[in-house]
């Protein structure tokens, strides 16, 4: 009784979305429910992001690769943030390296990536008409959308953005007389994050209930492609990590408004004594990066999970380790959650303790080295096409190789005395976290743009995107593991008060030039994606011969997604390159029924079940 | 023996697709996905309440002896002892002890509500649904009155150092102990309290929908499941809370 009521009403729901909506331009296009396009609205919220967030670090690179040079020409951009004499502000500086972490982190790596693909990918490839709770999508996007207005005001406000670190760690950003960012900026600051945190709790909540309760038929978790289940995981994990931050959050406002000491112990400021007594800021770190950590795998796992499909597709091969990528993937969010403090061994905190995060934190390289491993299997002998997204997703691999290999040394509680806080550690997230994320990002957009649009990308300029990226990236961050090695700090304004750092000025400056060459080459790709939305060549239904499910549907698919029934699914994503198939590829939705030349014996039994799968 | 070997082929199936495994809406999955979530803001919030209460220290005299001081952390048998219309007497942990009863006892008045929703009987609904509100509010009012007594204070208050008398707590002033006893006490049970008024909310959303029959048009009363889970939950932390600030 109980389950047919609950089977009615999801029945219903679908037929809901079967038949066709015709809205106006504002239920189309500005509140939609409709996946598809709340994918496009934050795949185009976190293109915003990414130029605003980029273009800082540019500002800031000027600043340490020519610190003799003047910026007076920037004045019409950033106003006072000039001072008389024609250089950047130092207050400025920190402001500007806060917010590009806290863009790039949250607002384009987070929901830029995770926000786009879970939204488009997780319908169109399980095989339902659309999420769970459309209207619960569409307001998971409004509030983010608020939270980036909040967040885009606070930069011109006339105390400044937040300024104390993307961590945002008191007493620094718990006083508003500490630095003028940790005025009205930090208060905008944290408004911004808590939206932020809403939406992506309405998101993920979202993301896991539509993955376990509409996937198609014969749509077994087995037979789940690896994007979904790396957004499984991701949604897993900021559904349990983001909360944390946000009872972080609410503490550190009351310290900021309401007077109370929770992060706040014994403090001069100014020659003041504060009133407050007994708090703890070591607590804020403890918080904080109990989010904070699992937040590089939110940032990270939705680019593995892009990466195993395009390097399939790409490679004709199947996934070598299928569940052994499910199950690496289950590793790290399940560690994830256990090496927080590995960011905090130079607080203060008992050696003893910091071995026991050190052995977690080094364990995470086994499934991380699993993953990389299979990547590579995967390549060997396949008969690999160089599509750009296929390049951004080697790109990728290459990325986590290098900055992975360095994460041993940091995540070293003896090492990490010496290179704590410096440029090694700059180096090591951009490389393992920060531009993998985003090369998975960008695989992500060119391999799916046909899908989103209609339309295919340019590869030429696809290609030249890809060098210039991949041999920028690497030209940026590699000397900064020399830099970081010897011991110079990040976030500092200028290296040249320090005779012992004046030798790493012609590397500051190749790395500058480095970094503007390779934020130019980003507008290639946008000139090539707002070009291709418009005047791109017209795709085909599947133009990569790939056999998930959102290929199947039509060239535009409209609202429902399939015009008829949803396709049935009888076999596993990777059936690339089958022997004695006809073709190198066949889709999930090909029962084994139609393939006798190619089933293997233990596939001639699922025959026999397609029928109970058909009528389920 | 046949019956058995459908209901393994089924249970086989439900994995399958096409099918909620759990045999649950989506409603209802989402409902447990956020209370996972908000199981994590209270734990966060509570394991700071543990880090900064043994960062401070314990009062070791006899029990008979302790007087408020911000020295050390204060014995909380002592600090809640009080009980409306019963002045200058002191009967620990009673008032805070009918807060809890009252609190649990709109939970089971809840089970009784879903369960008549499962009966499709709408007054059943409607009753249990009234008497939960109504313990619902019953929560809050001993809350605000037991905040309204801890901001007061009591009568002789507390002498400083340098000889100001302070009375009662606040954020920033706290007559019972360390300051960051008040902070915390404001802060948490402040954030539970909040959660219990928002599902007062729900309930009073629910109770005029089961009474003007939305419920019953839609065929069913899962909507008052939902919300149950929500109203259990918060009176599950409540028994946390209360664990934390008056029983340690």
């Amino acid at each position: 009784m109980d389950s047919t009521v609950v089977n009615e009403h999801i029945d219903h729901a679908v037929e809901d979305h079967a038949h066709e909506h015709h809205g106006n331009f504002i239920t189309n296009y500005i509140f939609s429910t409709d996946h598809k396009i709340i994918a496009k609205q934050y795949l185009i919220t976190g293109i915003f992001w990414a130029i605003i967030g980029g273009g800082m670090s540019m500002i800031f690179r000027l600043q340490l690769g020519f610190p003799e040079a003047t910026m007076e020409w920037l004045r019409p951009l950033l106003g006072d943030w000039i001072t008389s004499t024609g250089k950047l502000d130092p207050e400025f500086y920190l402001a500007l390296v806060t917010m590009h972490g806290t863009i790039m982190v949250f607002f384009v790596l987070t929901a830029g990536l995770s926000g786009t693909f879970s939204n488009y990918l997780i319908p169109l490839q399980i095989g339902a008409r659309d999420m769970a709770s459309g209207f619960m999508n569409m307001l998971s996007y409004w509030f983010f959308f608020v939270s980036s207005v909040v967040m885009f005001i606070s930069i011109f406000i006339e105390t400044g953005p937040a300024s104390g670190g993307w961590v945002i760690y008191p007493p620094l950003s718990a006083l508003p007389q500490a630095i003028s960012g940790s005025g009205l900026g930090m208060t905008l600051w944290l408004v911004s994050i808590a939206l932020f945190i809403v939406s992506t709790l309405l998101g993920g909540i979202n993301y896991i209930t539509t993955i376990i309760n509409l996937r198609t038929k014969g749509m077994s978790f087995t037979k789940l492609p690896l994007t979904i289940w790396s957004f499984f995981f991701t949604a897993t994990i900021g559904l349990l990590s983001f909360p944390v931050l946000l009872g972080a959050a609410l503490l550190l406002i009351f310290d900021r408004s309401f007077g109370t000491s929770f992060y706040l112990s014994e403090i001069y400021i100014a020659g003041e004594a504060l009133p407050n007594m007994g708090g703890s800021p070591i607590l804020f770190q403890h918080l904080f990066w109990f989010l904070g950590h699992p937040e590089v795998y939110i940032v990270i796992m939705p680019a593995f999970g892009i990466t195993s499909e395009i390097i399939s597709t790409n490679s004709r091969k199947p996934i070598f380790g299928y569940k052994a990528m499910i199950i690496s993937l289950l590793g790290i969010t399940v560690l994830s959650f256990v090496v927080w403090a590995h960011h905090m061994f130079v607080s203060g905190m008992n050696p003893f303790l910091g071995s026991i995060f050190m052995l977690l934190t080094l364990i995470i390289a086994i499934p991380s080295a699993v993953k990389v491993f299979n990547y590579l299997t995967t390549l060997w002998k396949g008969n690999i096409i160089f599509t750009p997204a296929m390049l951004f997703s080697i790109g990728l691999v290459s990325f986590f190789i290098s900055g992975g290999l360095t994460g041993l040394f940091v995540g070293n509680s003896a090492v990490d005395i010496q290179l704590h806080d410096t440029y090694f550690i700059v180096a090591h997230f951009h490389l393992v976290m920060g531009s993998a994320a985003f090369f998975g990002m960008i695989a992500g957009v060119y391999h799916w743009f046909p899908k989103m649009f209609g339309r295919m990308m340019d590869n030429k300029l696809g290609y030249i995107h890809f060098w210039l990226s991949f041999v920028g990236i690497y030209m940026v961050f590699f000397p900064m593991h020399y830099i970081g090695i010897a011991g110079f700090p990040r976030r500092y304004y200028s290296f040249t008060n320090f005779d012992a750092f004046s030798t790493f000025v012609d590397l500051n400056a190749f790395v500058s030039i480095a970094a503007l060459i390779t934020f130019a080459a980003q507008f290639i790709f946008l000139f090539n994606f707002f070009y291709s939305i418009y005047r791109g060549k017209k795709a085909p239904e599947n133009p990569w011969n790939s056999n998930t499910l959102e290929w199947t549907t039509p060239r535009n698919p409209g609202h429902g997604n399939w015009p008829g029934e949803i396709p049935t699914v009888y076999r596993w994503p990777y059936d690339y390159s089958k022997p004695g198939a006809k073709e190198d590829f066949i889709p999930q939705n090909i029962p084994f029924s139609k393939t006798p030349e190619s089933n293997l014996p233990h596939e001639v039994k699922e025959i026999e079940k397609e029928k109970a799968v058909e009528k389920a | 023996m046949a019956s058995t070997a459908i209901a393994e082929q089924s249970d086989k199936n439900i994995w399958e697709g096409g099918v909620s495994p759990f045999k649950a809406s989506y409603g209802k999955l989402m409902m447990w996905f956020f209370l996972l979530s908000d199981a994590f803001t209270f734990s966060g919030l509570l394991i700071t309440y543990g880090l900064l209460r043994y960062s401070h220290h314990a009062y070791d005299g006899k029990v008979a002896d302790f007087v408020n001081s911000h020295e050390y952390w204060p014995i909380p048998e002592k600090v809640f002892d009080a009980v409306p219309f019963l002045h200058g007497m002191s009967i620990p942990l009673m008032f805070v002890g009918i807060m809890t009863f009252i609190l649990i006892l709109s939970s089971v008045t809840m089970v009784l509500a879903v369960e008549a929703g499962h009966r499709m009987d709408r007054k059943g609904v409607m009753k249990w649904m009234l008497w939960t509100i109504v313990g619902g509010f019953a929560f809050l009012g001993c809350q605000a009155w037991e905040w309204a007594h801890f901001i007061h204070g009591s009568e002789h208050g507390l002498t400083l150092a340098n000889g100001v008398k302070i009375f009662g707590a606040n954020l920033s002033v706290n007559e019972y102990g360390p300051q960051l006893f008040a902070d915390l006490f404001f802060f948490i049970t402040g954030f539970h309290g909040t959660h219990v008024l928002s599902g007062v909310v729900l309930n009073v959303i629910v109770f005029y929908q089961a009474s003007v029959g939305t419920f019953e048009k839609r065929g069913h009363y899962e909507m008052i499941e939902k919300v149950g889970l929500y109203w259990h939950f918060v009176d599950l932390v409540w028994v946390f809370v209360f664990t934390f600030f008056y029983l340690i």
